[in-house]
């Protein structure tokens, strides 16, 4: 099974990076002339002819695209006009501090998620279950930035705890990443309450009762398993969620990861930059999805089978 | 309106409550308060809200350019909530149509359609708008242009899934038989039965498209001075947070509660209008 899908998975995430890089050449046509929105608007005509020449920019369309696509395949994005650099490398040196965060984010909301769902589970209907998933509504509902402000407001010029933002020591890390852990938990508290409500019920945990089994027991080993593959499928729903929200929540920080590049290089319009990060947000998804599908063949062999059916 | 009676009064009572003096707020608010919202007073500056010691001249005191703050957060939460609303209206026509053709189109059509869903799908919102943003520069029409086209894919997907089962109903097919035009099977026949569906997800659609509004507003890349919106304003209210904590936190607030109301009504109508996902 495999080796017949495997081709096709990296064709899929192929495809897509190809897909986003087609969607920046098109933006970058639709406006017009690219090197005004490529370069600083107040560099003389003659250097920005040499510009226009040197990025090939006056060819022809399809020309230009086979250019730009071949380059992008040998990692070449350009380079940033900010600082002269070429983007790519850009994107690589803050890449690192965006994984830290997301990843400890993401083991936050998991963590609290999916306690809080169990929680509110066999507590169902009860005042304990409405409050959690009260608080996982809220999850939904706050803003990231706002609830990051307050977590300044609250821990760093109130009580003076933690730093409010950049990087300096680990301690740096917790305001942000509870900030992008907590807005992702609500989905992880959500749906382990419902797959586990469904699971209770079932047939086979009467049976580890009427066994005998302690309570503990039948949660932990009959009953959890079951939640493994709609976690799992959650999971890379979060990928995106992450990347939306480290964009919003490195700002608030400053936190020294690609999401603040990303609105830097915005701001200043140093479209290079803003380039590489747009295709690899498209891959780090495809291949996210494609881990998934495989983890969830594992998990689950029928969704390979019927996967290969189809 | 049968639909409304029926519902659980406190989960309605409480969120509809809250929704509507925020509605009243942003349409009436600015009868509360002489000033307008761009008009700078600069002897004015920072003065403190009533409930910290200021004057009921300024009930929210003045900010950093001594322009009324309540008269800023009313203009704010118009043009928050009135942008979501256009944006959900333009995502929410736009991605039913694109669905309803897909579901009838021949292979080709429904291909491109669902490519574009998935490509849509692929990359974060937020990334394709910043990218937009970098290319085009902040302008307002390109920005309600953009708030219009989030989520489109959603509805595309749910009304195209819809419709083609739709299509199998024996009065679709019945419509087709004696030679009714497709657009008018369309609108007459499958429009209002995946109506529910798309009703719910645009209650879904609504808060997200606020907060992807605020979102970018605060990042500076939204709506831009002198016009403001509540992102803006709690993004602008940064800056003085050790010194005047409400500029900030007011506008959060009411955007959270602005979402928090309507997500929870959503929830409501979802669970009355699609019993799998009711909670017991």
């Amino acid at each position: 099974m495999m080796f017949q899908t495997a081709p096709m998975r990296i064709l899929r995430i192929l495809l897509t990076a190809w897909a986003a890089a087609t969607f920046v050449f098109i933006v970058l046509r639709l406006s017009g002339d690219p090197v005004a929105a490529l370069i600083p608007s107040d560099l003389p005509q003659e250097l920005v002819d040499t510009y226009r020449q040197r990025l090939g920019l006056d060819r022809s369309l399809p020309v230009q695209y086979v250019n730009y696509l071949l380059s992008v395949v040998q990692g070449d994005f350009g380079y940033s006009f900010r600082n002269n650099e070429p983007a790519l490398k850009l994107f690589l040196e803050q890449l690192p501090a965006t994984l830290i965060l997301a990843g400890v984010a993401l083991v936050i909301a998991v963590v609290f998620g999916v306690t809080s769902g169990v929680i509110a589970a066999l507590n169902r209907n009860t005042l304990i279950d409405r409050f959690f998933m009260t608080f996982s509504v809220f999850g939904f509902a706050m803003p990231n930035f706002f609830f990051g402000i307050l977590l300044i407001l609250l821990f760093t010029l109130n009580l003076r705890w933690l730093p409010s933002g950049g990087f300096d020591g680990w301690s740096s890390l917790i305001m942000p990443a509870a900030t992008l852990g907590f807005a992702a938990s609500g989905a992880y508290a959500r749906m382990t309450r419902s797959a586990l409500l469904e699971v209770l019920n079932q047939p086979y945990i009467e049976m580890a009762r009427a066994k005998g089994l302690t309570p503990s027991r039948v949660l932990i080993v009959h009953a959890m398993r079951a939640i493994t593959i709609p976690l799992v499928s959650l999971l890379g729903f979060s990928v995106g969620t992450m990347i939306t929200g480290a964009v919003v929540t490195e700002t608030v920080f400053a936190w020294p990861g690609v999401g603040r590049l990303l609105v830097v290089s915005v701001t200043e319009r140093d479209l290079a930059v803003v380039q590489v990060v747009v295709v690899f947000s498209a891959v780090a998804m495809a291949l996210s999805n494609t881990v998934i599908d495989i983890a969830l063949g594992f998990l689950d062999p029928r969704i390979g089978t019927a996967r290969r059916n189809s | 309106m049968a639909l409304f009676q029926k519902l659980p009064r406190a989960r309605v009572a409480v969120p509809g409550a809250v929704l509507v003096l925020i509605l009243l707020f942003a349409a009436f608010g600015n009868f509360l308060t002489p000033y307008d919202f761009s008009t700078s007073s600069l002897l004015d500056r920072n003065l403190p809200p009533v409930f910290l010691g200021g004057e009921w001249d300024h009930p929210l005191g003045t900010d950093g350019l001594g322009r009324d703050y309540l008269e800023r957060l009313v203009v704010g939460s118009r043009v928050s909530i009135g942008l979501a609303l256009v944006g959900t209206i333009i995502g929410m026509i736009l991605g039913t149509t694109l669905g309803l053709i897909a579901a009838r189109g021949n292979r080709f059509v429904d291909g491109a359609i669902t490519g574009l869903i998935d490509f849509q799908a692929a990359v974060p919102f937020m990334i394709i708008a910043l990218s937009v943003l970098a290319v085009f520069g902040s302008s307002m029409t390109l920005f309600v242009f953009l708030l219009g086209f989030y989520g489109w894919e959603t509805y595309a997907r749910l009304a195209r899934n819809s419709a083609l089962s739709a299509h199998t109903l024996q009065f679709v097919e019945a419509a087709r038989v004696i030679g009714v035009s497709p657009a008018v099977i369309d609108r007459r026949h499958i429009l209002p039965t995946i109506a529910n569906v798309i009703i719910v997800q645009a209650t879904l659609n609504f808060p997200q498209t606020i907060l992807l509004e605020s979102g970018l507003s605060f990042l500076g890349l939204g709506i831009q001075p002198p016009m403001t919106s509540l992102g803006q304003l709690l993004g602008s209210g940064r800056d003085s947070l050790a010194r005047a904590w409400w500029i900030a936190v007011i506008p959060g607030a009411l955007i959270f509660f602005t979402t928090l109301s309507i997500s929870l009504l959503g929830d409501v109508l979802r669970d009355k209008l699609d019993p799998t996902t009711r909670k017991d």
